[in-house]
């Protein structure tokens, strides 16, 4: 792990660093890839909904000495689909089926009988209404877009309208892989699952705010130099966050991990999985979007400002005048904007040109070069 | 190997000791009250702990089977829904089973009782002028509005549960303002000929225009009258069907309690529906300690009928200035108007509970039921997951944290250390307050729910996973720790309340738009972020202040997490110029 600290140290000091934001091409690619495979995915296969959104049947059995679990078992043999199965107050099963209409209802009914040896004329079926019905539905997604308004009203007052839409695309792009990875593994949509869809919603924000809040405060005084694009800062500040991000990614997913394949797998509890794939899946969407979409979006979008297209043309034309004199121009703390100097305390990328005078303090002559 | 540079060590929290005292003395009141309460653990949903299930039949009112159609019975849904599960936070369901029944489950631990009643209450309320009161059981002198023709008929029970949540309460004498009482006598039928409700608004209130009512046969008449002098409120049996399957439009008898002593009332035609009131609250009345009453709000075309009613009431004498409020056929109430109100709000008071007066409060806001419901079955159910599920998920949370545990123990050695205590203060506040919360207002885990608790420290984690790697960022500099400790944290602040706003509006946003289970979630949300934000402000911030000052940490430890050489802070005056870290082409060997 001292590795994993140094690494830390190097990457905040721009020692090493992967250049996310030249090679966006390759992760938009990929991530155009997955978002249409899921949308594929759910327009051929569709979401499996569960009963709570869309009802189904209920069967009610007599007095029976056949456990919850064995109960369980049988319904979903019969019919393929999830069962909830609770007993009740005088000993008899309540066994409730999603996607089940009239036809299938009497077949089903005819099987539970002959498996739990009742009299499938005792065995009451009837259709159920969705608990989770329209009007939450509608409600849900009345509220989702009323929040979605909002959140790229407020970004863009934080930040700016470029990271607002850029947030708003890495929040479409998690959300659309989830729902799609859904339609793909076709595991039943519960309420659970769609509160996970609501986490991730959040989560997926507050990594990408996180990323964007040191993007803001790198760039403040990025036209007051001429050593580095917005492109090169935005993928510093990806860099620098980079240990943060992997931490907080892997403490938000090792619990819900557990959940998962703990949870879910070794134990066999089938709602857990339900939700906490949504949720995996999610985060992990999310961690990713926050670094390799949203930021490099947000440089795209920045790149075509006029000033800042004037920067790189500098930039550009100073660097290959630096290579040709044969030597690297020396290189101001960019990615450190912090100083022992109380007047230094605001961030900037700071160019030669701007140095205060006690900052060339035994630095500032250009070495050429690299240790 | 502190720095030599003397940073400013003036710190934003001079009194670090003084914000881990608060949430400490915090965190021992809750757990305190928690063990008070009696309640320790957390409710759990119907997934979870299973709970009581109620099956409710639709009754067809005066043979109207037209009207159990599906429309209602969604209709029907969606207010029972809102009626016990207010706040979203309860975990109830409710949905339709068969063409005729609605099946209402209720997590374990709620009052299965005031569900029922809230449940079952159709909730179709009515103001309508008194004609005559007297204490039940006397015989009746009255002189009802010859022109009120009499309901059908009353004794047709249609067996709905009637006692609402307001079954016990008194009607009291006096809610509404009364300043100025001249009542002029006037006869009782000057004041019902009037037609009460000029406005025909198109809203569901009918024009009880009682010369138009054209059956006013002297039977019928006479009927109701018999009725009326029969009516003996004393006998619950009674009260059941009193005024039941009466036409808004008809005139009608009715029960009502006051100060423990039953009334019988004959009342005329309905001038105000409850379709008219817009809303409602329940309040207390601290002012003429009253107690608790409901405070509603007409609607524009319900205020106008309410002021017109009021108006003609208070030119009568005795009892015919009153109206009475009619829930479910009973008198809830039956004040005295010596003025017109105008304003479109009125009150009911009674000897109400609290929890009374909210019942009655959240059945008018949530409007009346289209159809009436006879319970046809009460029974517990299990656990509609098992508790298998419960375990495993604890379990798996519980392993899925101690990893946290293990990797934060690993990367960030003695810093982890608090960490780690601010991750099992963030889950001791989270578990105790949401135990408060059940019997508070109803909160109930489900386990969607239990997961996204889990999740939630996790998302805790990240608020102080930013503010160490800023601190690391400032030893990095070659800043000494105490000054890294203070001058990270204005940025990570900032950093974790821009990303904590967003979640907290996302929760704000889905708590007041949604109903059900989303709600239920928002608040979640809500709750787990404002914590967030709490523990890293009162304990994390506070304790790393403090650790800051003791050797270990201060003198960059190699176990201490902090440890400059380790983080490759430079030495503070003969930094090695940093390389190149712009793109990679510019990156010269």
């Amino acid at each position: 792990m001292s590795k994993l600290g140094n690494l830390g140290a190097r990457l905040h000091r721009g020692e090493v660093g992967y250049d996310f934001v030249g090679n966006r091409k390759i992760w938009y690619g990929i991530s155009i890839l997955i978002t249409i495979t899921a949308i594929v995915g759910l327009a051929v296969r569709g979401l499996n909904m569960g009963i709570e959104f869309q009802g189904g049947a209920v069967f009610t059995t007599p007095k029976t000495s056949v456990s919850v679990s064995q109960a369980k078992e049988f319904a979903e043999e019969a019919s393929g689909h999830d069962a909830i199965v609770q007993q009740l107050g005088n000993g008899s099963l309540r066994i409730q089926i999603a996607g089940i209409d009239t036809g299938q209802a009497d077949r089903i009914n005819q099987a539970l009988a002959e498996d739990m040896k009742v009299d499938a004329e005792k065995i009451n079926a009837e259709l159920v209404g969705p608990s989770w019905g329209e009007q939450i539905a509608n409600k849900a997604w009345q509220g989702l877009g009323i929040f979605l308004v909002l959140v790229v009203i407020y970004l863009a007052i934080a930040f700016e309208w470029r990271m607002a839409v850029a947030a708003f695309v890495a929040l479409i792009h998690d959300i659309t892989i989830t729902v799609g990875i859904y339609a793909l593994v076709g595991f039943e949509v519960t309420p659970g699952t769609v509160i996970g869809l609501l986490t991730i919603l959040g989560y997926s924000l507050y990594d990408t705010v996180v990323v964007f809040d040191s993007l803001k405060e790198q760039t403040r005084d990025i036209t007051k130099q001429t050593r580095w694009t917005y492109s090169d800062i935005a993928n510093r500040s990806i860099n620098s966050t980079l240990v943060r991000s992997i931490n907080t990614t892997v403490v938000a997913l090792l619990p819900v991990g557990g959940l998962l394949f703990i949870g879910g797998g070794v134990l066999g509890a089938g709602v857990l999985n339900d939700i906490s794939l949504s949720l995996f899946v999610g985060l992990a969407a999310g961690a990713y979007s926050s670094i390799f979409i949203a930021t490099p979006l947000v440089a795209d979008l920045k790149e075509r400002e006029p000033q800042l297209k004037a920067l790189r043309k500098r930039v550009l034309a100073k660097r290959a005048q630096g290579a040709d004199r044969g030597e690297t121009v020396a290189v101001d703390d960019a990615g450190a904007p912090f100083d022992d100097h109380p007047e230094d305390a605001a961030p900037a990328v700071v160019g030669p040109r701007d140095q205060p005078a006690p900052r060339t303090r035994g630095r500032g002559r250009p070495s050429g070069k690299r240790r | 190997m502190a720095a030599p540079n003397k940073g400013r060590s003036s710190s934003a929290q001079s009194k670090p000791w003084r914000s881990l005292a608060l949430i400490l003395i915090a965190i021992v009141a809750l757990t305190g009250g928690m063990f008070a309460s009696g309640h320790t653990t957390p409710r759990l949903g119907i997934d979870l702990a299973g709970g009581t299930s109620i099956t409710l039949g639709a009754v067809p009112e005066n043979g109207n089977e037209a009207a159990i159609n599906p429309t209602n019975m969604n209709t029907a849904v969606q207010i029972m829904e809102r009626r016990v599960n207010g706040l979203g936070v309860s975990e109830a369901e409710v949905q339709t089973q068969g063409d005729r029944n609605i099946i209402v489950n209720i997590p374990k631990g709620t009052n299965s009782q005031q569900a029922r009643e809230q449940v079952g209450t159709t909730a179709k309320l009515y103001f309508r002028p008194v004609l005559a009161t007297e204490p039940s059981g006397g015989s009746a002198t009255t002189n009802p509005s010859p022109s009120a023709s009499s309901s059908g008929d009353p004794d047709k029970a249609t067996g709905s549960e009637s006692p609402s949540a307001s079954a016990s309460d008194s009607a009291s004498q006096g809610a509404t303002p009364s300043a100025g009482a001249t009542t002029q006598g006037r006869a009782v039928t000057d004041a019902l000929k009037a037609d009460p409700s000029p406005s025909s608004s198109g809203s569901a209130s009918p024009s009880a225009s009682p010369s138009a009512s054209g059956s006013a046969t002297g039977d019928a008449d006479g009927k109701l009258q018999a009725q009326y002098a029969a009516l003996d409120c004393s006998k619950e049996s009674v009260r059941a069907t009193t005024g039941e399957g009466a036409k808004p439009t008809d005139s009608t008898v009715g029960c009502g309690e006051i100060q423990g002593v039953w009334y019988k009332y004959l009342l005329g035609p309905a001038a105000v529906d409850g379709t008219e009131v817009d809303d409602a609250q329940a309040v207390y009345d601290t002012q003429s300690g009253a107690g608790w009453k409901v405070q509603m709000d007409f609607t524009s075309a319900g205020a106008k009928k309410f002021a017109d009613i009021t108006g003609k009431l208070a030119q009568n004498q005795s009892p015919q200035n009153q109206f009475g409020i009619v829930l479910d056929g009973e008198v809830v109430s039956s004040p005295y108007v010596s003025q017109s109100i105008t304003g479109g709000n009125a009150e009911i008071s009674g000897s109400f509970t609290q929890e009374e007066a909210q019942g009655l409060a959240n059945m008018l806001s949530y409007g009346a039921l289209p159809l009436t419901f006879r319970e046809e079955s009460v029974t517990t159910v299990t656990a509609a997951l098992g508790g298998d599920q419960l375990q495993a998920g604890l379990i798996a949370g519980a392993i899925g944290l101690a990893l946290v545990v293990i990797y934060l123990l690993v990367y960030y050695r003695g810093l982890s250390f608090i960490a780690i205590l601010s991750l099992i203060v963030s889950a001791a506040l989270t578990y105790v307050i949401m135990s408060l919360l059940g019997p508070a207002i109803g909160f109930a885990l489900n386990l969607p729910a239990v997961c996204g608790a889990i999740v939630a420290i996790g998302i805790t984690a990240d608020s102080f996973i930013v503010y160490f790697e800023r601190v690391r960022d400032e030893i990095r500099e070659g800043r000494s720790l105490r000054p890294a400790v203070e001058r990270a944290w204005p940025r990570a602040r900032r950093t974790i309340l821009v990303s904590d706003f967003v979640s907290f509006l996302a929760a704000a946003v889905l708590f007041i738009v949604t109903v059900g289970k989303v709600q239920g979630f928002a608040f979640t949300l809500g709750l787990t972020t404002l914590l967030d934000v709490v523990v890293v402000f009162l304990f994390t911030k506070p304790l790393l202040t403090l650790m800051a000052r003791r050797k270990f940490f201060a003198s960059g430890h190699p176990w201490s997490g902090l440890d400059p050489k380790r983080l490759g802070a430079r030495p503070p005056l003969r930094r090695t110029r940093r390389p190149a870290a712009g793109p990679v082409e510019t990156k010269e060997a």
